[in-house]
């Protein structure tokens, strides 16, 4: 060790919001590019749903004529990505921070509670966006899917899908005691996001008091705005333009809004910050 | 044995009043904290010793601003630091009794982190060079040694140069080397200004380092100030063993007390000098040979462990005697 503290160096800049997300942001992306299960888990297996995802909907449309499964395919494909890149990704990004006591680390230093747990999110919000927008946009164009009908309706479905997704990822994270297990702890709500949010099953294909049902799923709000955003119609009617569209999503809108504010409070009242011994 | 009075100064920099920290609620609840007053002025430093389990780092932890207190209340400069988190926070540093940093990354990576959420930070490289890791800057964390991940903790401790130094057993794991130097710069940080709360069951580090101290035993300061006034109402002690045949009995020593075991004898006494003089008086006149003669001041270690075993026997109200390791770690579990 040198023996003199030096007193007149270079200091910093003030910590601000933005400094500290970025910098939390960057270290969480070092680590899961360091981490190759979690960079599979995050690149890898959305692809193979695809694959899986394609062959059920192709299955569905022999016995129901009128599927659209080019569109279909893609929407659920952008809708998989985001479940398993920012929901699994994150719930087993908080879990493992929380094991290394790196959570309880940081709330010694200046950054607030929200700030660490949106920080750790921002690469996998980044790579789950990047991987949505190039499915999304690549197959549309492959595809020749129809020009999205109300955009402003996709963004907001988008925003209510990512924030319901970190607020149930830190709520996953409060009953997963360690990374392996959040394979095991995010099931449910994966598979409730594939079976019951109209992603490998489409809501009309199924018995109409079932598709009630799914509709008030946690989830389902979310995607159906994205869908009603891209496509004016979530399937239960027929398409339309931008100004119907509006009407089409309202009640998606109110229920979205009551998942989002739940999960919310439940994350807020469940999440700890280090690990219960 | 009192408590430290809040310096009337006005300069103190950690003011805690009748502090108390419950965990859980109803028969698994668990009173941690009961009742603790501390005052530490600016540019002190000081150790807060106890038992495992005594309540030293549940009290840190509210100190720190990391949780609320049950009841009583904190001034860190001048500010509830739970409550003023974000005025409190650029201007004290804070080393956590383990860990929590990842792994994977770097030391200096680690170093990046941490830049980009202190204000005016030090220059990364110079903050590990401090602590002498400038040369394991490009190392993973998981492969540094224990010794050099609490450096590394106490680098990123300083990187804020802050005017308040929280240590939770800052030494724990070092081999000696390690600690002397990590001695050495908490001593020149001191000496700049910056006013450190340290926590430690070293008892010689509390003893090299601290211009204050308390210790604590179930939650509460069982006795506080400088290592002189802590150790001053402690008696000295004298060990020996007389021979097969003595050939006189013991003579009466004033002001002190004999204790005997067989032929082991033990007197305790307010007057080392005056006790041993007449004591080796009395041999010479009777020609006695006292074997394995020991004579020694009062230290903090037999200061500390008088006070813990007398507080054991005398547990305060409904308060469990030193809770075993076990316990202990299961009942502060429970607040997790």
């Amino acid at each position: 060790m040198t023996t003199a503290v030096p007193t007149a160096t270079t200091a910093g800049p003030r910590s601000t919001t933005v400094r500290r997300l970025l910098a939390l942001g960057r270290a969480e992306a070092t680590l899961l590019v360091r981490n190759r299960t979690a960079l599979f888990t995050a690149l890898v297996l959305p692809l193979l749903l695809i694959v899986t995802l394609h062959s059920t909907l192709s299955k569905e449309a022999e016995s129901n004529p009128g599927l659209d499964v080019d569109s279909l395919l893609v929407y659920g494909a952008v809708g998989m990505i985001l479940a398993f890149v920012v929901y699994y990704n994150l719930t087993a990004a908080y879990v493992g921070r929380r094991g290394e006591l790196v959570l309880k680390r940081l709330r010694t230093g200046e950054a607030r509670d929200i700030e660490i747990l949106l920080g750790t999110a921002v690469p996998s919000l980044a790579l789950g966006l990047m991987m949505a927008a190039l499915i999304g946009i690549g197959g549309s164009l492959g595809l020749h899917l129809a020009v999205p009908v109300n955009p402003l309706l996709m963004l907001i479905g988008l925003v209510l899908a990512l924030a319901t997704m970190i607020a149930l990822a830190a709520l996953s994270s409060a009953f997963t005691k360690t990374v392996e297990s959040a394979g095991i702890t995010t099931l449910p709500a994966i598979l409730v996001m594939q079976l019951g949010s109209g992603l490998f099953v489409p809501l009309e294909v199924m018995p109409t008091q079932l598709a009630d049902i799914c509709r008030l799923l946690p989830t389902t709000p979310a995607f159906q705005l994205i869908r009603i955003g891209w496509f004016g119609t979530d399937g239960s009617a027929p398409a339309t333009d931008f100004l119907g569209s509006w009407g089409a999503a309202g009640s998606h809108l109110i229920t979205g809004a009551v998942w989002l504010g739940l999960a919310v409070w439940g994350a807020v009242r469940y999440f700890h910050w280090e690990p219960r011994r | 044995m009192e408590t430290s009075q809040p310096s009337r100064s006005g300069d103190s920099v950690i003011e805690v009043t009748d502090l108390h920290r419950h965990y859980g609620t109803g028969a698994t609840g668990y009173h941690a904290v009961r009742g603790v007053d501390l005052t530490v002025r600016r540019g002190e430093l000081f150790a807060l010793l106890g038992t495992n389990g005594a309540g030293k780092t549940s009290t840190m932890e509210v100190i720190e601003g990391l949780a609320a207190p049950t009841g009583g209340t904190v001034r860190v400069l001048g500010r509830d630091p739970f409550r003023e988190r974000a005025d409190v926070r650029p201007r004290i540093g804070i080393m956590l009794q383990e860990g929590g940093f990842p792994g994977e990354l770097t030391a200096a990576e680690t170093g990046r982190v941490w830049a980009g959420m202190t204000s005016g930070a030090r220059p990364v490289a110079e903050a590990l060079e401090l602590v002498g890791l400038g040369h394991r800057a490009g190392v993973r964390v998981k492969q540094l040694s224990g010794g050099e991940r609490r450096r590394l903790d106490l680098a990123m401790a300083l990187l804020g140069r802050p005017e308040v130094l929280f240590l939770d057993e800052p030494s724990t794991g070092l081999d000696p080397e390690a600690r002397a130097s990590v001695w050495r710069l908490v001593r020149e940080l001191r000496a700049q200004g910056t006013t450190v709360l340290l926590t430690t069951h070293y008892l010689e580090e509390a003893e090299e380092l601290a211009d204050r101290l308390a210790i604590m035993h179930g939650g509460q300061v069982v006795t506080s100030g400088t290592v002189a006034e802590v150790i001053a109402d402690r008696p000295s002690r004298i060990t020996f063993e007389l021979p097969e045949f003595a050939g006189a009995s013991l003579p009466v020593l004033a002001g002190a007390e004999i204790g005997l075991d067989g032929r082991k004898v033990t007197v305790q006494t307010v007057s080392l000098q005056d006790t041993l003089t007449d004591l080796l008086g009395w041999a010479r006149h009777h020609g006695v040979v006292l074997g394995a003669l020991d004579a020694r001041s009062a230290s903090l270690e037999e200061a500390f462990l008088a006070i813990a075993s007398e507080a054991a026997h005398q547990s305060p109200p409904q308060a469990p005697a030193a809770p075993s390791r076990p316990a202990r770690r299961r009942l502060i579990g429970s607040a997790r």
